[in-house]
């Protein structure tokens, strides 16, 4: 039965020690230990969230990159569009301008060969009349006295005129 | 026991098998010499008395018995009116047949100290118990303050040495026992629940050691951690804690007056379940140990002796483990109660 009565030295020494222990232990030992637990898994932690928060970032630059790759791409494909158009637009141009130019070339040509012609003309209708002059005056220096060779004559000069 | 798994390759591994290997040689070696002991007594015609020599085990002594005839003598401490203070060694009780003396007019009768005058006297001796209670608090500082260094020394590092062995000890009270019973305030606690904690391990572990007082197994030392959770309990009581008790919610009015004396009952049949789980629970292995070791004498026979060593080296592993149980037990339910009364009303 003496078993269960606590003897009170004992109690005494028990209270004592533990109470120093206690005291001892909870201000070198438990804090600096539970506050060095709490930084190394406050610590531990940050590092697996900003892990994560790299890894997010990654995957954002990552999918940037590839936005910007397809906008690229079709930026380039409106460039390689728009420089069709225009080069095809260049040469419509090309050809229409050429084509205004070598008609114009064409009537100038064409009129200069007009105006050439008229000019060749009335040089020989000059000429002509020059000729008939010189006929007319050989043919009254020659004594207008042989009539029908001198009108054959006449004939064959002004049939060779309009030939021309 | 564990020879086969000596090939462990791991060293950590290794050696806490090797510390296992070298306790179990401990306790076969002082059962040995226990055993030599009494077989001398016998020997002497003197009938060997199992009962004695448990009771005197588990009990506390003045002097500490390490084995039979091996006597470390303490220091007795008594207060009386008349004489004051006085100090002297407990072995001045004894003469040298071993035989109980008065000394300077006190008298030392099956460890209790009284005045040959009658006169009232206070005995504060450091007794075995007292002695094995400056053992483990010796032990607990000296672990912990090596814990505590670690810590300092490998800031934000992996733990080392014997910080890593008790690392996980201590978050497995944070984590498991203190935070889900107290909740949110469990840091105000949980300084007290680790040195409760690591007492009553170290204590149940050092009583284990044959030849070791019974001391985590001794009911004014369960008492004091009890009154611990008591006070500790009461004085952290919330409005809920209180009106729980007194008037008890969510019961029919005529039903409160009958719960509250339960109740009151309640708040010191906590504690006590505790200072008596761990008692008895610690006493009584070292009861079954000693009793099956007494088999022995009570036979007569080494054949016993072989058996009941194998039984006892099995029941000591298990020892262990309750040990490590008891200790647990008791800081989970002081958390447990504290928790209750912390808690704001749902």
């Amino acid at each position: 039965m003496d078993l269960l009565i606590p003897d009170y030295g004992l109690l005494f020494w028990q209270l004592i020690v533990f109470s120093i222990v206690l005291t001892i232990l909870a201000v070198f030992v438990w804090k600096p230990v539970t506050e060095a637990l709490r930084t190394r898994e406050s610590m531990i932690e940050d590092s697996i969230k900003s892990a994560e928060l790299a890894r997010e970032e990654m995957m954002q630059i990552k999918a940037d990159n590839e936005m910007v790759l397809k906008e690229a791409r079709v930026q380039r494909d409106q460039l390689l569009k728009d420089a069709t158009v225009v080069a095809n637009k260049i040469k419509e141009d090309a050809k229409s301008e050429t084509a205004k130019i070598s008609e114009k070339m064409i009537s100038d040509a064409k009129s200069i060969i007009e105006s050439e012609k008229n000019a060749a003309l009335s040089e020989v209708k000059n000429l002509v009349s020059s000729l008939s002059l010189d006929i007319a005056e050989k043919l009254i220096r020659e004594k207008l006295n042989n009539d029908p060779s001198q009108q054959q004559l006449v004939e064959k000069f002004l049939k060779e005129v309009k030939v021309n | 026991m564990s020879g086969e798994k000596r090939n462990m390759t791991e060293n950590g591994a290794f050696k806490i098998y090797k510390g296992l290997i070298i306790y179990g040689l401990i306790c076969l070696f002082s059962m040995v010499t226990l055993q030599q002991a009494y077989a001398s007594d016998a020997g002497d015609a003197q009938s060997f008395n199992p009962g004695d020599m448990i009771n005197h085990h588990i009990k506390d002594a003045h002097g500490w018995e390490i084995t039979h005839g091996v006597v470390v003598p303490l220091p007795v401490i008594l207060y009386s009116e008349s004489d004051g203070l006085v100090i002297f060694s407990s072995a001045n009780f004894f003469n040298e047949a071993h035989q109980e003396v008065p000394y300077l007019g006190y008298l030392l009768s099956h460890e209790h100290i009284s005045r040959a005058d009658g006169q009232s006297v206070f005995d504060f001796s450091i007794t075995k118990n007292v002695l094995f209670i400056f053992i483990d608090a010796a032990i607990m500082l000296l672990v912990f303050f090596a814990v505590a260094r670690g810590y300092k020394k490998n800031v934000g590092k992996a733990p080392k040495g014997v910080q890593s062995l008790f690392e996980p000890v201590i978050i497995y009270i944070r984590d498991e026992v203190v935070k889900p019973s107290i909740g949110e305030k469990y840091q105000t606690y949980l300084p007290y629940m680790l040195t409760l904690f690591f007492f009553i391990w170290f204590g149940n572990l050092l009583g284990l050691i044959p030849g070791a007082a019974n001391m985590t197994g001794n009911i004014a030392v369960t008492a004091v951690l009890a009154l611990g959770t008591f006070f500790m309990t009461n004085f952290s009581g919330k409005k809920a804690y209180w009106s729980h008790i007194f008037w008890t919610p969510g019961v029919p009015w005529w039903l409160r007056p009958i719960i509250l004396p339960v109740e009151l009952i309640g708040v010191f049949t906590k504690p006590v379940s505790l200072m008596v789980r761990l008692f008895v629970s610690i006493t009584a292995g070292h009861i079954v140990v000693l009793s099956l070791v007494s088999l022995t004498f009570i036979f007569h026979s080494w054949m016993v002796g072989f058996g009941s060593t194998v039984i006892v080296t099995l029941i000591t592993i298990i020892e262990l483990l309750v040990a490590t149980i008891q200790a647990y037990v008791f800081t989970m339910f002081t958390s447990l109660y504290i928790g209750m009364a912390v808690e704001e009303h749902h």
